[in-house]
Formats: C-alpha cells, sequence, structure tokens
C-alpha cells in the first residue's frame, strides 16, 4: 500500500509536519517494501487553496492513505472523493516519518472521515 | 477625475472628509460618491442618499456538467486559486475558493462548464438631497471576499446616472455666484445651474471612500483612481498604517497626499515622514470637541463649521492641480 506522511524535511527520518496544505514535503512510502521517495509540497507557497492543491497532487502520487495532523474541509473534500484515507498522528511529539511508519503499520494511528478544523479561507484578505 | 480616500488605519476619519469633501465640491461640479468600504459602508449616515436603485452582485462560478466532462484537468490547471479540482473521474468545484475569473470555462476544451451568478451582495444607489450621484456596495454576512463587490460597484456608474436623469432631484444651491468661480452660472438670470441642467462634463469628480487596511480590498478601491487621499491621525499607529497605504498608491503609480486629521495629538512624527519621502500635507483637521459633536449626531465637518466649504474646495482645486501635472 503507497502511503503519504507530511514531512519538514527530505528523508524518511526527517520531522512528521502536522499541517496537510501546508506541510513541507510530502514522503510517499511503499508499506510492503518500505521504499521512499520525498516530494516537495507545491502548494506550500500557494496564496489560497493549499489543501486542494496537496490533495490533487498526493492523488496523482497514487497515494492510497495519507498520514498528518490535520485536514481543513478543503482537503477533506479533495481527499475523500479521491478515495484517499486520512489517518491521523500525534501532533506534539517528536516523531520522524520511519516512526510514524511504523504507528501505522502497528495499526496505532486514528482515521478521520472529515475535516479538523475549520478553513483558512478569508484569513488576513 | 476619480480620488479615493484611503487611510490604513481605521478611525482616522475617511468617511468624515469623503463626506466633506463630496459636498463642498458638489456645489460647482458634478459629484458620485463610491462606498467602497462594503464590509461597513458608512458614507451615508452623512449624505442621506435616497437608495432607489438596487442590484444583486457576486461572482461567476462554474458549474461543470458531468456528461460533456473528460476530467482531463485543464480546468484545475489554470485555476490559480485551486477552487477547481479533478480527482479521477470526479471534477469538484470549492465555492468559497474561486474568485470568479472564468479561466476555467474558457480554457474547457469541452466546454463542459457554465457559469451561475453567486450573490455576494447588493449594490444600492441613489441620488442624495446635495445632488450627489451616491452608491454604496453591502457584502452579505458571512462572505469572505469584499473585492468582486467593491469591482461591481466602480462598474456602477452607468446605472446610477440614469437614475439621475429619470429623476429630478433638488437643486443643490439656489443662492446666485458670481465671479469667475462659477463658470457655470445661466447667463440670463445668473442663477448657479442645478446639477441636471449643466451641461455634460467628461470630468465628474468620482469620490471613492475606501476601507480600512491594506489588503485586496483596499487595492481593488485604489485601481484606476487619479488620486489618493490619505487620510491620517499623527500618531505612531496612524503612521505605521499611512506607510502601508502610501506604498500601495505608489506601487499603482497615483499620486498621493494627506489629510492630518485630530491634528494637535500625538506626536511630529507623521510630518517628519511625510517631509522625508515628499508626501505632501494638504489639509490639517484640528482635534476639536465641536468636531467630534457634530460627527457622532451625524452631521458633516462641512455642515458643522461652515468655513470649511472652502478649505475642502481649495483642497479639491489642490488635487486637481496634481492630477494635471
Amino acid at each position: 500500500m503507497k502511503i503519504v506522511i507530511t514531512i519538514s524535511g527530505n528523508t524518511i527520518d526527517s520531522p512528521f509536519d502536522p499541517r496537510f496544505g501546508r506541510a513541507a514535503a510530502f514522503c510517499l512510502m511503499d508499506t510492503e517494501t518500505g521504499a521512499w521517495t520525498v516530494h516537495e509540497n507545491p502548494a506550500l507557497s500557494a496564496s489560497g487553496g493549499a489543501g486542494v492543491q496537496a490533495a490533487q497532487f498526493i492523488a496523482k502520487l497514487g497515494a492510497q492513505a495519507v498520514v498528518s495532523g490535520a485536514y481543513g474541509p478543503n482537503a477533506a473534500d479533495t481527499l475523500s472523493p479521491a478515495g484517499i484515507e486520512m489517518y491521523l498522528a500525534p501532533a506534539g511529539e517528536t516523531l520522524t516519518a520511519a516512526e510514524v511508519l511504523e504507528l501505522f503499520r502497528a495499526g496505532k494511528l486514528s482515521k478521520t472521515e472529515a475535516a479538523t478544523h475549520a478553513g483558512h479561507h478569508g484569513d488576513g484578505h | 477625475m476619480r480620488i479615493v480616500v484611503a487611510s490604513g488605519k481605521g478611525g482616522t476619519g475617511k468617511t468624515t472628509v469623503a463626506a466633506s469633501l463630496a459636498l463642498a465640491a458638489a456645489e460647482w461640479e458634478a459629484v458620485r460618491v463610491l462606498d467602497c468600504d462594503v464590509e461597513a459602508p458608512n458614507a451615508a449616515l452623512f449624505l442621506h442618499p435616497d437608495l432607489n436603485q438596487r442590484k444583486e452582485v457576486g461572482i461567476l462560478l462554474p458549474v461543470v456538467d458531468e456528461t460533456l466532462c473528460t476530467h482531463c484537468g485543464r480546468c484545475a490547471e489554470v485555476c490559480e486559486y485551486h477552487a477547481i479540482a479533478v480527482i479521477g473521474k470526479k471534477t469538484l468545484v470549492f465555492p468559497e475558493l474561486c474568485h470568479g475569473c472564468g479561466s476555467c470555462t474558457l480554457n474547457c476544451p469541452e466546454k463542459a462548464i457554465s457559469e451561475r451568478l453567486d450573490v455576494m451582495g447588493v449594490l444600492e444607489s441613489g441620488p442624495t438631497p446635495g445632488g450627489i450621484d451616491f452608491a454604496r456596495g453591502m457584502m452579505n454576512v458571512g462572505e469572505p471576499m469584499a473585492v468582486p463587490i467593491i469591482r461591481e460597484l466602480k462598474k456602477w456608474n452607468d446605472m446610477s446616472l440614469r437614475a439621475r436623469s429619470a429623476k429630478q432631484s433638488p437643486p443643490i444651491v439656489e443662492e446666485i455666484a458670481s465671479g469667475e468661480n462659477a463658470p457655470r452660472n445661466d447667463n440670463e438670470t445668473g442663477r448657479l445651474l442645478r446639477w441636471e441642467e449643466r451641461p455634460p462634463r467628461n470630468d465628474i469628480i468620482e469620490i471613492r471612500d475606501a476601507p480600512p487596511g491594506a489588503s485586496c480590498p483596499v487595492v481593488e478601491t485604489l485601481r484606476g483612481a487619479d488620486f489618493a487621499l490619505l487620510v491620517t491621525e499623527p500618531t505612531p499607529f496612524g503612521l505605521h498604517d499611512l506607510k502601508q497605504v502610501t506604498e500601495i498608491a505608489r506601487e499603482l503609480g497615483i499620486p498621493a497626499g494627506v489629510v492630518v486629521n485630530r491634528d494637535g495629538i500625538g506626536d511630529n512624527a507623521v510630518e517628519a515622514w511625510c517631509a522625508e519621502v515628499g508626501l505632501p500635507i494638504l489639509m490639517r483637521i484640528p482635534m476639536e470637541r465641536r468636531f467630534a459633536e457634530a460627527i457622532a449626531s451625524g452631521k458633516t465637518l462641512v455642515e458643522a463649521a461652515p468655513e470649511y466649504r472652502g478649505k475642502f474646495f481649495a483642497l479639491l482645486e489642490n488635487i486637481r492641480a496634481r492630477v494635471a501635472v
């Protein structure tokens, strides 16, 4: 299974980034083989709609699930129809992507069906 | 000539200055006032327009015909705001992200996208007792974007002018005016012509009361203007925001000048900064209790202190000279 973990670095040992749309990068992993690649988040500097853009991007990567710390309404509304499952990892602890992957494999991460917070749109406009 | 009254900081006296400038100018000129502070328009409190025209406005949202859509993704590619996404065999529209630019509709190779009006607010317009063409935008509660309403408000002109010719407004000033400053007097009677009798002029004075702040709505209000009249107060906060709005005007290539309101309070940093950057101070309104009382009771400065009629007309002439350069 291919999953994406939001990270703030460029390797599997980089820290987990609890933001979804504004995550620095996405670590794409194969849960069976452990193979991984890192992809910069094209939505990082978007003026708006970062969640939508990031969700489309990981859909194109072929991810079937994503692990992040939170999902906005637009991100959730794009990920759900794409059939990408949304998992939550604790934002408070300092975890690496590799450690998050272990938690995922062990079935210790909770799943969410909907957005975990309200949208950011309108902030600062 | 289009003059924007802006400030950055809220509560510096934008509407006070805009309303008084409009009333002073309307004694001699054809004047239009656009209240562009669509989140909290308040110029009507001072100018008392008869708002007899109303129009719903908003943006055009894309509607995707799934029977025609091939999910090629072109719409999502061209959308600057990520308001449309193509996920597998689904095309999703996010109305609250859409700015209504129409790029997706234009670029759809299958012509599968049509547009529907998403109402975000209303435009209201009508003449004031002083013969001013007045129009304002009012954003609906909960809407996140003011810019589309301001953009529509700026296009309102034609409709309000038609309303003006359809309805005879009361005369502005019936007193006899003389001298070379009264070029629009009737030659035979010497009576000051009412606006509807005056020959059509190309340079209607348009005064836009801007929203506070220094974000997109202020930029949209300033766009296309000939002059930015920046109202500030001589305080650190007033100066901080004055700098931001000055920068916007500069970026847009619009000449600017300053009105210092509540002159006498605070410090002299505004004055020093204006001198340093060559920004002219065109008017000072001292901090006086009688002004505050008048404004609190719904009167304008020119009504509370008639000597300001001349000062505001001189301000208008000053601006006109600066715009002509």
